[in-house]
């Protein structure tokens, strides 16, 4: 389990990042917290030439409020996000994502930017950013390039940065009234990557009527995805019984789950309607003003 | 094959060791320092075993390269007992039978240290989810848990816990 030889240089600015992976191309890869890179080396899944290590880059770990948005600085790891008051009272979807990565010790090290630059389906942010709709700062030799989190995921493990791009901030506007969101996940164990998981968040009106609604499905897709047949079913109703049934069963459909250790395809598919259902119901709570 | 000269504190000792970029910490603390408290168990993220503190905080030192360490303050197991004498967490898991074969144990009590550290009184369903990113295979976790709130009563039942629970800094 040892990795392959590469060579090693920590950056200390964004313009050094840059600078650096504008010179190496592809044959380098950027270092964060390492909790998805180096098990990948390891396992010489992974075997880049030329390790540019942003631990060195200050004024990355931030977690604040600001012109209508949560803020994140691409270093901050996923134990500042499960101790951030912020996001534990105020998106309780993030809080909830956070909580379920890995275990206690990975999150001390990974950070939300590897996260979703790893661009991995079976990792827990993607989802949960597709149902904020989060905006993903990414920086490059010419300056910030905002990338909406949708078009953030073209192919299979590939994100939409450029070779010289590093991302540096994600960005998730702030929740409006009446709003809620929830991520639940199904795991076989501590640290597993989920059988499946599903995120909601959605906005009721004073009526009840649901106006706008986003669902990320987890490991159960190519590329992180939303389920839009079932958000659609969704918008323009009152979220009763009924309608979180017929999201759900929508958004199993929408799930493309292949049948591995985990689970056969068929189980997967019934856990993301199961899933989608509790998701959606917390969710409606927390819009109503819940706090479950 | 470039060696690079890494520094930093290792239990309170200042060190200066060569490593590869590729060397895993773990690797650089049991080979080359000889520090071999600290284990190597399943090398894929997932065991604990190999927990030491890295400025303070519990991380699996087999997930990072020897030269990420540059710099820093580190703790392993060798460094919890100070003079001899076993920190409340060590002794806790001597009394209450936190261990069978012991091959989890170090990683444990990193864990269980900094968990006291930082949280006062922390329930059983704290400090289960404290563990969970380490697998004991032999004692169903039972007498961990009892071995952790030993410690913790014994840190409360002392005038002054901070002092008592020194290592691992």
């Amino acid at each position: 389990m040892i990795p392959a030889s590469f060579e090693y240089v920590v950056a200390h600015s964004l313009e050094e990042t840059v600078g650096l992976l504008a010179k190496h191309g592809s044959d380098a890869k950027i270092l964060s917290g390492g909790m998805s890179l180096i098990p990948a080396m390891k396992l010489r899944l992974a075997q880049p030439v030329f390790i540019v290590d942003v631990n060195g880059v200050s004024g990355l770990e931030y977690i604040r409020e600001e012109h209508g948005e949560l803020r994140i600085g691409a270093m901050t790891r996923e134990a500042a996000l499960e101790r951030s008051s912020l996001v534990k009272h105020g998106y309780p979807i993030l809080f909830e994502t956070a909580k379920v990565i890995a275990d206690p010790l990975v999150r001390n090290r990974a950070t939300i930017g590897g996260n979703l630059a790893h661009a991995d389906p079976a990792n827990d942010h993607p989802a949960t950013m597709l149902a904020l709709g989060a905006t993903i700062v990414a920086h490059g030799p010419n300056g910030d390039r905002l990338i909406p989190i949708d078009e953030f995921f073209p192919s299979f493990f590939a994100s939409a940065l450029e070779p010289d791009e590093v991302l540096t901030e994600i960005r998730i506007p702030a929740p409006s009234v009446r709003s809620g969101g929830a991520y639940i996940k199904f795991e076989r164990k501590v640290g597993d990557y989920a059988i499946a998981a599903v995120a909601v968040n959605l906005t009721l009106d004073d009526h009840d009527t649901c106006i706008a609604a986003r669902i990320g499905l987890t490991n159960v897709t190519d590329v992180p995805a939303r389920a839009t047949s079932a958000e659609a079913s969704l918008v323009g109703h009152r979220i009763t019984e009924q309608a979180i049934a017929d999201a759900s069963r929508l958004a199993a459909h929408e799930s493309d789950p292949k049948s591995d250790l985990r689970g056969s395809a068929e189980y997967k598919r019934d856990l993301v309607r199961v899933l989608a259902g509790r998701a959606i119901g917390r969710a409606v709570s927390r819009a109503r003003g819940g706090s479950h | 094959m470039s060696m690079r000269t890494v520094n930093f504190t290792i239990n309170g000792e200042a060190k200066s060791v060569q490593a590869e970029s590729r060397q895993l910490l773990v690797h650089c603390i049991r080979e080359t320092l000889g520090l071999t408290g600290t284990h190597v168990g399943c090398e894929t993220s997932h065991c604990g075993a190999c927990t030491i503190h890295l400025d303070g905080e519990p991380v699996k030192s087999c997930t990072m390269f020897a030269v990420q360490a540059e710099g820093k303050s580190l703790t392993t197991v060798e460094g919890l007992a100070i003079g001899g004498t076993l920190n409340p967490v060590q002794e806790g898991f001597w009394e209450e039978h936190g261990l069978q074969c012991g091959f989890c144990t170090p990683g444990m009590m990193m864990t269980a240290t900094a968990l006291l550290r930082t949280v006062n009184e922390p329930t059983e369903t704290e400090i289960r989810e404290a563990i969970s990113g380490n697998l004991c295979r032999c004692t169903g976790y039972v007498n961990i848990v009892k071995a952790i709130q030993y410690a913790q009563r014994k840190m409360h039942a002392t005038p002054a816990p901070e002092a008592v629970l020194q290592g691992g800094d």
